[in-house]
């Protein structure tokens, strides 16, 4: 037999479970544990920033909102892997990363609370990002776009869309890394597989072994992670983006995880999946696993999770408080972003709606 | 000075951009070397290099989303789809993107991407090759719709789209790219995006049109004209936002007026023109408005495909019913 193709792919792992190391080479930023508690700190403050806007839903001052429950490690490190130049394609619950990156709470609110102006990211880098992509993987295409730009350009800059399991069935997603792979395009892939595609687990989305490999046909690097062990996927993304930046290629990054809560507020997903599937997966809780490793180095311990979930509520409530307290939008500006310039049709439907607007006051 | 065709002015115009500003790319199928299939990029990959004109895969959803994401991030692509019948996987980045990135951010991000493709009937060309589309980019807001029927028109409309700051789908009649050509000096001298074109004066009809058709509109104005019938032809050719002053000036003037296009008639843009013209000129109408466009049906295959593009006949006896009736 003559064989045209052999491919394996690499597993990664630092922290098992219980936040002991598997393995002995742990990467070199783990040695600074300053970093290490900053990213531990984002995560438990991502994960009650979450807690707050469900609770926010459920009493009715947020609209549907997607949870990121679970992910924490994944999206943490994604956000801490990337350089401020570089851009982020996110689909639409990485808040992690985008929180890493300048979005604020109250962004995140204030789009979710049914107001544009939260995709109007006011903080460096994450102004020059891309907002929430809703329409499922399409936003792996205007990464790919942004990869070309870079490329055109000689910008040493490289472009980062995150993904979902469902996600890497699309064309989009499929387009994006071929002609990524097609075009050496600085391009990195980050498949946030939770398992769950609403009510759809990972085995219906497709017969192959890792999600990785579909970085295999379209000759990007292709990596598995543990996607709730922050070391593996800090250093799985770091070396991805980095090797794009230096012209060595984009890849494909499957960080392995669970979505611990509903997809939505909207959704309830006792209607597809038991218990007993979702208390395992608690086991493999990122933020415990990353709190047990700092604690056995003596950089974390009780009082300072005290001291931070303290600080995370004054911080969270101060940016309710901001959303809040934030009037709707004029109607006129249901218009003025349509064109750059309004056109005369626009101009005059605009004014009839803020007449209506007169004659109800 | 040279005269050029309808689609060397195309060329033209990109060539013309894409030395003036090094933020211009092309990108499609065949775009390249071979300089596409009806060669609007002609000696362009030559001259610009292999990335700012790129050869992408053989898929539209690549091309629609990549062109997103050079717009986004400070780029001006201009994206070609081979034949409008294959614009529909594009549609998707261009109606949930394109046309809302600006007013989903607030303004902090835009799209100012050009979505060429040559457009219409009448060439004898397979299946998929052949349609009359614009409607369906006509109703999404945040998106101009150009559809030139003229060489000049074509470079002067291309280098505004180009250099519009927001998205714009520049739909080419395939069927007059070659059909004469004309003086177009290469004077980087863009077109206004929101003027229709009044082609010929006229006291007694309007004949509105856009694309291909232009040219029977001309025709039955001549025959009109040897009949004693003075007919005013207007191009919209910038479809959306739409001139309207232009038309209604031109119809409270004739008291006629007969919109011709290629695309079924159903939901055509044509009705959204005759809807107007009832709000805002029934008081100056003599006569019922008309339309000569497309059945309702597929682009027949082209042995009869003749039978569904309206026709020089059909538009002159459409005048003639509005003369007959008032």
């Amino acid at each position: 037999m003559t064989i045209a193709a052999k491919f394996e792919i690499e597993y990664l792992q630092y922290l098992d479970v219980d936040g002991k190391p598997v393995r002995k080479d742990l990467p070199e930023f783990t040695k600074d544990l300053d970093h290490m508690v900053e990213l531990y700190k984002l995560m438990v403050s991502t994960r009650i920033f979450d807690a707050k806007s469900i609770a926010l839903q459920r009493t009715g001052k947020l609209g549907t909102y997607a949870s990121c429950l679970g992910h924490e490690a994944a999206h943490v490190g994604i956000g801490s892997a990337m350089r401020p130049e570089d851009v982020l394609a996110p689909s639409y619950r990485e808040y992690g990363a985008q929180l890493y990156r300048g979005v604020r709470p109250r962004d995140v609110y204030m789009y979710w609370g049914g107001d544009e102006r939260g995709n109007d990211y006011q903080n460096e880098p994450a102004r020059h990002d891309f907002a929430w992509s809703v329409p499922i993987a399409t936003q792996c295409l205007h990464a790919a776009g942004t990869a070309l730009a870079f490329k055109i350009r000689g910008e040493k800059r490289v472009a980062v869309c995150t993904i979902g399991d469902g996600g890497s069935s699309k064309g989009d997603f499929m387009g994006a890394i071929n002609v990524a792979g097609a075009r050496e395009l600085p391009l990195v892939a980050a498949i946030v597989n939770n398992q769950w595609a609403i009510s759809v687990p990972r085995k219906y989305q497709s017969g192959a072994q890792t999600l990785a490999q579909k970085g295999l046909a379209a000759g990007l690097h292709c990596i598995q992670v543990d996607g709730n062990d922050i070391i593996a996927v800090r250093k799985a993304m770091g070396d991805a983006i980095e090797r794009a930046r230096n012209g060595g290629g984009g890849s494909v990054v499957e960080l392995v995880t669970y979505r611990l809560g509903d997809h939505t507020t909207a959704d309830d997903a006792r209607r597809y999946r038991g218990k007993d599937e979702v208390d395992e997966a608690w086991l493999k809780d990122p933020v415990k696993r990353l709190r047990a490793w700092l604690e056995g180095k003596k950089a974390w311990n009780q009082a300072k999770e005290d001291a931070w979930h303290h600080e995370c509520d004054d911080w969270m409530d101060n940016e309710v408080n901001a959303y809040l307290q934030t009037g709707a939008q004029p109607v006129g500006a249901m218009f003025d972003y349509t064109f750059a310039e309004l056109p005369a049709e626009l101009e005059q439907q605009r004014a009839y709606a803020l007449s209506l607007e007169q004659q109800a006051h | 000075m040279a005269q050029i065709t309808l689609i060397e002015a195309v060329t033209q115009a990109m060539a013309y951009e894409m030395q003036r500003d090094p933020s211009v790319v092309v990108l499609g199928e065949d775009v390249g070397v071979n300089g596409g299939v009806f060669r609007a990029t002609q000696g362009l990959q030559q001259k610009f290099g292999e990335l700012r004109v790129l050869d992408t895969p053989l898929d539209e959803l690549s091309i629609a989303g990549l062109t997103v994401g050079l717009a986004a991030q400070g780029m001006k692509p201009i994206a070609e789809a081979q034949f409008e019948g294959f614009i529909y996987p594009m549609m998707e980045h261009i109606v949930c993107h394109a046309a809302r990135m600006r007013n989903r951010t607030r303004g902090r991000i835009t799209c100012p991407a050009v979505f060429r493709a040559p457009w219409g009937g009448g060439i004898h060309a397979p299946e998929h090759h052949s349609e009359a589309n614009e409607h369906l980019f006509a109703n999404v807001p945040g998106l101009r719709v150009v559809l030139p029927s003229s060489p000049a028109r074509a470079y002067g409309l291309l280098l505004a789209a180009i250099r519009d700051p927001d998205p714009v789908v520049f739909f080419e009649p395939k069927r007059i790219y070659r059909q004469y050509k004309e003086e177009v000096p290469d004077d980087g001298e863009a077109l206004p995006l929101d003027v229709c074109f009044v082609l010929r004066d006229g006291s007694d009809v309007t004949l509105v049109t856009w694309g291909a058709q232009v040219k029977e509109c001309l025709e039955a104005a001549e025959q009109l004209a040897a009949e004693g019938i003075s007919a005013e032809v207007i191009d919209v050719a910038t479809l959306t936002p739409l001139d309207f002053d232009t038309i209604a000036e031109s119809v409270n003037k004739t008291g006629r007026c007969v919109i011709v296009h290629e695309a079924p008639r159903t939901a055509g843009f044509g009705g959204e023109i005759a809807a107007r013209v009832a709000e805002q000129c029934l008081y100056q109408l003599l006569a019922p408005i008309e339309r000569v466009t497309g059945y309702d049906i597929h682009t027949p295959l082209y042995r009869l495909e003749q039978k569904q593009l309206p026709s020089t006949a059909r538009v002159v006896a459409a005048a003639k019913r509005t003369l007959a009736a008032g």
